[in-house]
C-alpha cells in the first residue's frame, strides 16, 4: 500500500474509480432485453451485444426491434394518450416533477450505466448529462401546469416518434420527450444502438415512478428499427444521429409527413479575436469536448485571429498535453472513449489521413489505454479549409486551428460549412461579440463560453446539422384548418407555362435582396403597410377581376386585414430573453429562413397566395412564389402592388407555371432554405422526400380558408431562433 | 526559507505584458469550479495533501491584541502542527508549517520562539494593512523587520496606484521595497479584494513581478473579500506568463478565506494543475492562514482514528 510520505514525495491524485455495483446488478437481473412497451418489457427475439466502448465487454443483449415492434409500441402509444391528455394540466406537472425526483434518486444508478453505455467520463454522466435531464423535467412540468392558460384549445401531436444519438443519452431523451409529456404527448423511442441501456432504465425508472403505462414506449434495435419508426405514421418526428442517416429518416418519413426535427451532425467553429480573454478560450476548446466532442456543437475548426494566434497555440498546446484520457469510471478521466471501436477507428483513420497530408498533429503528453474505443484529443495545425477532414463531422475530441486576419475573414470561414448546429466567439469587446454572433450561420452561438445548455433555451440546427424546434411549442398540434378542397378551375389570363429554367434567376434575385433581411423591423413594417395601403385603393378593382374569374371578391378585403397584421408582426418583436442560469443573457433572436420557396392552394388564389407570402417576408425572408394555375393573375396583380408599394426587387418573386413541378425545382435547389407547399397530399409526401438531399424544412399546411387561420402560426414557420450565449460579469 | 531556485531578478516595467491582456471573469470562475469537480482525493491521497497543506502554511496572528505570549505559542503550534499520535498515524516523523507570520514588533519574539527549528519568520510590513504611510516610514518598517530578523516581508501595495493605472508609480514603490528588503524574500500583498477587476489583479501582479517580487500574495486578511479562487487563478496565470517571458519562477500565496481542509485541497489543485508539482512546495507555495490549521488537524484525526474529532483534543496555537 502506497503510504502518505510516498504520496508526499509524488503528489499524485492517487486513483479513484467508480465501482458501479447497482448498474452491474441491474445488468445482470436484466441479462437479456427486451422492448419496453405499454408498461413491461417483452420477450426478447432477435438479439444484439451491447458493449462497454471503454473495455469491449459485453454490458447486456438487447433486442432488435422490426416493423412489428415499431407498431406494436406505436399502438400502445396511441392507446395511451387519450387518457394522458385528458388528465388536468396540474396532474401532468406533478408526474413530470415525479419523474424529475426519480431520477434524482436513481441518480448514481444511471450516471453509472450511461457511463458504462456510452464512454463519457462520470463527471459529465452525472453533471451536465443527468442533471440537464432532470432540469428539462422539470422545465416541463412548469410548462405544463400553465398549458391551459397559455395555450388554450391547443391539443398536442399525439404521437412523438424519438431517435436518439448515442452523446448524453439521458439529456437527449429528456430533452426530447419531456415537452412531449408536458403537452399530452405520448412517446416510442428508439435509442441509439450503440448505447441503448439507459433509454431502457429510464423506461423502467418511469414506470416506477407512475406514469401511465404505454406514455412512454423504448424500441432498442439498429439503423432499421430508427427508420422504421420514421416510416410510421406518427404526427411527429424527433431524430437526431448522423447526417445521412437524417437523410433517410426524411425519405422514410415523407408519406405520412410528420412534423419534423432533425438534429444530425455539426462541424462547429470556434472563433478567437484578438482581444480575447486567451486562457479563458483555451479552456473552452477543451470544454467543448464534453462527452468526448461527440456532439454536433463540439468546436472543430479553431479560428484564431493572426494576432493571436502563435500565444493561443501555444497555450491550447500546453493544456493539451495535461489532459487526461482513460477509464471513463475514473474521476481524474478528462476524456473518456468514444461510443464505439467503429466511431474509434473512423476518427483515428480520418486524423491519420490528415497527418499524411501534411498536417501537425499535437496530443497530450500520456497516451490513452490501448483497448477500447479511446481516441487522444488531437489537435491539428497546417490544414486549410480545402483540408477534407474541415468538411467532415468529427464525432470526437479532434480540432482543426486556422488563422484568420479580419472579423469578416473569420466570419466568412466560419459560415464557409454544410453544417450549422453551434458557433463559439470569444472576444471581450460587446460590440464586435454580437455582431459575429447575428451574422454567424448557426443554431447556438457561444459568446465566451461554450458547450452550456438549458431547457429554457432552445438548441437548435440549421443546414446539414437539422432543423426543426424541439421545445414546449413544438409538442403542441396547429390548430385545426378550416380546409378547402382544391378547386381545378382554369382561370382567365392562363400565363404560358415557363420551364424549370426560371426557377434559378428567380432564386438568384432573391439571394442578391439580402439586404431585406437586414432592415430593421420598423423598415420591413413601413414597405408591409404601403402594400396593405396600396392594395386597399386599388381594391375594387381587383374584386372585380376575381368576381369575372369566379373566385370570390372578399378574398381582396382579407388580403388587406392581412397585409395590415404582416406589417403590424414585422414591428412587434425580435426574439426574447430566456430564463436560463444566474448571471446569463440567453438572447432568443428571432431570424428569418432566408429564401423561402411557396406554391400557394388552388382556392382562394389571391388570399391564399398573400398569406404565405406577406407574413414569409415580414420576417425578414426573402421568397419565390409559385401561384396556383387556376388564377396566376392573382400573381401579377400582387407583384405590381409590391413594386409599387416600394418593395425591394428580389424580395418576392413570383414564377407562374405547372404548380407541383416548379416546386420539385425548389425543392431541389440547395439555396432554398425552406420549402411551403398547399396543395395536394401525394405531392407533398413527394416533396418531403425531394428534399432529403437539401435538407430543408417543408411546411404543407392543407389548402384552407386564409381568412381563418392564425398569421402568427405562419410567421412561426418562417422564422428560426438563434440562441445566443452570453455570460456577464465583471 | 526552503528556496532552491534564483530569486526572481525583476525587469524594466513594461505595460506592454499586460496592458492589452483581458480576464472574463464568468470564464474564470467556471474554470476553478470544473477544476475542483474534475478532481478529487481520498483516503491516503487527501490525507497526504492535507499534509502538505501544513508545510506550506505560513501560520499568522495578525492582531491588535497580539502579545509575546501569544506569538510565542503560535510558534510552538508552528513546529509541532499535528499531535504526535496523529503524525505516527500518517507514519511521519517530522512536520512543520512554512513559517510564523506576525507583525514587525512581534518578529523578535518570533525569532526566539523558533530558535533552532529552522522555520523562518515572516513579516507583515509598509503600513499593514492599508499601506496608507508616507513611503520613507514603509521602507524603514521593512528595515525594522529586517533587523529584527525577519527572513520573509510581507509588503502591501498602494491600491491607489492600480485603480488609477499609474503603473510607474506601483513599480518605483515595490522596487524600493524589494530593495529594502534586502536577503529577505518578499511578498506583495495585491489587495486584491480592493482592485475592483480581475484584470486589475492581473496588471497588479505582473508590475510586482516587474518590480522583483518573490510572491505575490493575494490579500491581507483584512479586506471585505480575500483570496478566492478566480482570483488565484488570475495571478497563477500572470506567474506563469511573467515566467515564460523571464524564466523566473514566482511564488504564489492566497491569504485570508482558507478555512477548511477541503479549501486547502481545492487551491493545491490549481497549483498543481496550472503550474505543476513544483509549485506544490514552500518554495512556491504558501497559504496565509489563522485557523485552517485547525481543521486540517480535525480532519487528519479523523483520517487516522476513523473517529470525528474534536478540536478540544487538539493543542491550541
Amino acid at each position: 500500500m502506497v503510504t502518505v510520505k510516498e504520496i508526499l514525495e509524488t503528489m499524485d491524485y492517487g486513483p479513484g474509480t467508480e465501482t458501479p455495483a447497482e448498474v452491474r446488478a441491474w445488468l445482470a437481473t436484466h441479462g437479456r432485453f427486451g422492448h419496453f412497451i405499454a408498461g413491461a418489457f417483452t420477450a426478447s427475439s432477435a438479439v444484439r451485444t451491447v458493449q462497454n466502448p471503454a473495455t469491449g465487454a459485453v454490458l447486456a443483449e438487447v433486442a432488435r426491434g422490426s416493423a412489428e415492434d415499431i407498431a406494436a409500441a406505436l399502438a400502445a402509444a396511441r392507446a395511451a394518450q387519450a387518457g394522458w391528455a385528458a388528465l388536468p394540466d396540474q396532474a401532468r406537472a406533478e408526474a413530470l416533477h415525479a419523474l424529475a425526483r426519480q431520477l434524482q434518486k436513481r441518480a448514481s444508478f444511471l450516471a453509472g450505466l450511461a457511463t458504462l453505455d456510452t464512454g463519457t467520463p462520470i463527471r459529465e454522466s452525472r453533471d451536465p448529462d443527468l442533471a440537464q435531464a432532470v432540469r428539462a423535467l422539470q422545465h416541463a412540468a412548469g410548462r405544463a401546469a400553465l398549458r391551459g392558460m397559455d395555450h388554450p384549445g391547443r391539443a398536442p401531436h399525439a404521437v412523438t416518434g424519438v431517435v436518439l444519438a448515442p452523446a448524453l443519452p439521458l439529456t437527449g431523451l429528456a430533452t426530447a420527450i419531456a415537452p412531449v409529456l408536458a403537452a399530452g404527448g405520448t412517446v416510442v423511442v428508439v435509442p441509439a444502438p450503440e448505447a441503448p441501456l439507459t433509454a431502457l432504465a429510464l423506461a423502467e425508472i418511469f414506470t416506477e415512478a407512475g406514469l401511465p403505462a404505454g406514455v412512454v414506449n423504448t424500441v432498442t434495435g439498429d439503423a432499421d428499427t430508427a427508420l422504421a419508426l420514421a416510416g410510421a405514421d406518427l404526427d411527429r418526428l424527433i431524430f437526431a444521429g448522423t447526417t445521412e442517416a437524417g437523410r433517410a429518416a426524411r425519405r422514410a418519413s415523407a408519406p405520412h409527413g410528420p412534423a419534423l426535427s432533425l438534429r444530425l451532425d455539426g462541424s462547429s467553429p470556434v472563433l478567437v479575436f484578438p482581444d480575447a480573454d486567451l486562457d479563458a478560450a483555451v479552456e473552452g476548446v477543451v470544454a467543448g469536448w464534453l462527452a468526448g466532442g461527440q456532439l454536433p456543437s463540439a468546436g472543430a475548426r479553431l479560428l484564431v485571429a493572426e494576432a493571436v494566434a502563435e500565444p493561443f497555440t501555444a497555450r491550447l498546446t500546453a493544456r493539451l498535453a495535461k489532459l487526461q484520457v482513460g477509464d471513463p469510471l475514473a474521476r481524474g478521466s478528462d476524456i473518456g472513449a468514444l461510443v464505439s471501436e467503429a466511431e474509434a477507428t473512423r476518427l483515428a483513420a480520418l486524423i491519420a489521413a490528415t497527418e499524411a497530408e501534411g498536417a501537425q498533429a499535437l496530443r497530450p503528453a500520456s497516451a490513452p489505454p490501448e483497448t477500447g474505443a479511446f481516441v487522444a484529443p488531437t489537435l491539428l495545425l497546417g490544414t486549410a479549409p480545402a483540408t477534407p477532414l474541415n468538411a467532415t463531422p468529427l464525432r470526437g475530441p479532434v480540432a482543426t486551428l486556422m488563422s484568420f486576419r479580419t472579423p469578416a475573414e473569420a466570419v466568412e470561414l466560419a459560415n464557409a460549412s454544410r453544417f450549422g448546429a453551434a458557433a463559439s466567439v470569444w472576444s471581450e469587446n460587446i460590440t464586435l461579440a454580437t455582431d459575429i454572433a447575428a451574422r454567424l450561420h448557426t443554431a447556438t452561438v457561444w459568446i465566451n463560453s461554450t458547450a452550456i445548455f438549458d431547457a429554457a433555451a432552445p438548441a437548435g440546427a440549421r443546414r446539414d446539422s437539422g432543423f426543426g424546434a424541439t421545445g414546449f411549442e413544438a409538442a403542441l398540434a396547429p390548430l385545426p384548418p378550416r380546409a378547402l378542397p382544391e378547386a381545378a378551375t382554369g382561370g382567365l389570363d392562363a400565363a404560358p407555362a415557363p420551364g424549370p429554367g426560371t426557377i434559378p434567376g428567380a432564386v438568384e434575385a432573391a439571394q442578391k435582396a439580402a439586404g431585406w433581411a437586414k432592415m430593421s423591423g420598423h423598415g420591413r413594417a413601413r414597405v408591409l403597410q404601403s402594400i396593405a395601403e396600396t392594395l386597399s385603393r386599388r381594391r375594387t378593382e381587383l374584386a372585380a377581376r376575381l368576381h369575372d374569374a369566379g373566385h370570390d371578391p372578399a378574398e381582396v378585403a382579407a388580403t388587406v386585414e392581412l397585409a395590415v397584421r404582416a406589417a403590424a408582426l414585422a414591428d412587434a418583436g425580435a426574439g426574447h430573453l430566456a430564463a436560463t442560469g444566474a448571471q446569463m443573457q440567453t438572447l432568443l433572436r428571432a431570424e428569418p429562413l432566408g429564401v423561402i420557396g411557396i406554391a400557394s392552394q388552388t382556392a382562394q388564389p389571391l388570399l391564399g397566395l398573400a398569406a404565405l407570402v406577406l407574413p414569409a417576408i415580414a420576417a425578414g425572408n426573402r421568397v419565390v412564389a409559385i401561384p396556383a394555375e387556376a388564377f396566376p393573375a392573382a400573381a401579377t396583380e400582387l407583384a405590381q402592388v409590391f413594386a409599387s408599394a416600394g418593395l425591394p426587387a428580389g424580395v418576392a418573386t413570383f414564377v407562374s407555371g405547372p404548380r407541383d413541378a416548379l416546386a420539385s425545382v425548389l425543392a431541389g435547389h440547395d439555396e432554398v432554405a425552406a420549402l411551403w407547399y398547399c396543395g395536394t397530399p401525394e405531392t407533398a409526401a413527394r416533396l418531403r422526400a425531394d428534399t432529403a438531399a437539401s435538407l430543408k424544412p417543408v411546411w404543407c399546411p392543407v389548402p384552407q380558408d386564409w381568412a381563418a387561420a392564425p398569421i402568427r402560426a405562419t410567421l412561426a414557420q418562417a422564422q428560426q431562433h438563434k440562441t445566443i450565449w452570453l455570460p456577464y460579469g465583471a | 526559507m526552503t528556496q532552491t531556485h534564483p530569486r526572481n531578478p525583476g525587469a524594466p516595467l513594461d505595460p506592454s505584458w499586460f496592458e492589452h491582456v483581458a480576464v472574463n471573469t464568468p470564464a474564470a470562475e467556471a474554470r476553478v469550479a470544473d477544476l475542483t469537480a474534475r478532481r478529487g482525493l481520498t483516503r491516503e491521497w487527501q490525507a497526504a495533501w492535507l499534509v502538505n497543506a501544513i508545510r506550506c502554511i505560513d501560520l499568522t496572528t495578525l492582531a491588535g491584541d497580539d502579545t509575546e505570549a501569544r506569538v510565542a505559542r503560535l510558534c510552538a503550534k508552528a513546529r509541532r502542527p499535528l499531535a504526535d499520535h496523529i503524525l505516527e498515524g500518517l507514519g511521519l516523523e517530522a512536520l512543520t508549517t512554512g513559517a510564523v507570520c506576525v507583525y514587525p514588533t512581534m518578529v523578535g519574539a518570533a525569532v526566539r520562539a523558533l530558535a533552532g527549528s529552522g522555520i523562518p519568520v515572516a513579516s507583515v510590513a509598509t503600513g499593514f494593512p492599508a499601506g496608507l504611510m508616507p513611503l520613507p516610514l514603509r521602507l524603514a518598517e521593512i528595515r525594522y523587520a529586517v533587523e529584527e530578523g525577519a527572513a520573509e516581508i510581507d509588503i502591501v501595495i498602494t491600491r491607489a496606484h492600480v485603480l488609477r493605472a499609474d503603473w510607474s508609480a506601483l513599480y518605483d514603490e515595490i522596487a524600493a521595497m524589494r530593495e529594502a528588503s534586502g536577503a529577505a524574500h518578499m511578498k506583495a500583498i495585491l489587495a486584491t479584494g480592493e482592485l475592483g477587476s480581475l484584470a486589475n489583479v492581473y496588471r497588479a501582479a505582473m508590475v510586482a513581478m516587474q518590480a522583483g517580487a518573490d510572491f505575490i500574495k493575494t490579500s491581507t486578511g483584512k479586506e471585505a473579500v480575500n483570496a478566492t479562487l478566480p482570483v488565484s487563478l488570475t495571478m497563477v496565470r500572470a506567474l506563469r506568463d511573467y515566467g515564460a517571458r523571464t524564466g523566473a519562477r514566482i511564488g504564489f500565496k492566497p491569504a485570508g478565506g482558507l478555512r477548511t481542509a477541503k479549501d486547502a485541497l481545492a487551491w493545491q489543485i490549481l497549483m498543481r494543475e496550472e503550474m505543476g508539482r513544483d509549485w506544490l512546495t514552500p518554495a512556491l507555495f504558501r497559504i496565509g492562514a489563522s485557523s485552517l490549521l485547525g481543521d486540517i488537524e480535525r480532519q487528519l484525526e479523523q483520517h487516522v482514528t476513523g473517529r470525528f474529532a474534536s478540536s478540544s483534543r487538539h493543542a491550541l496555537a
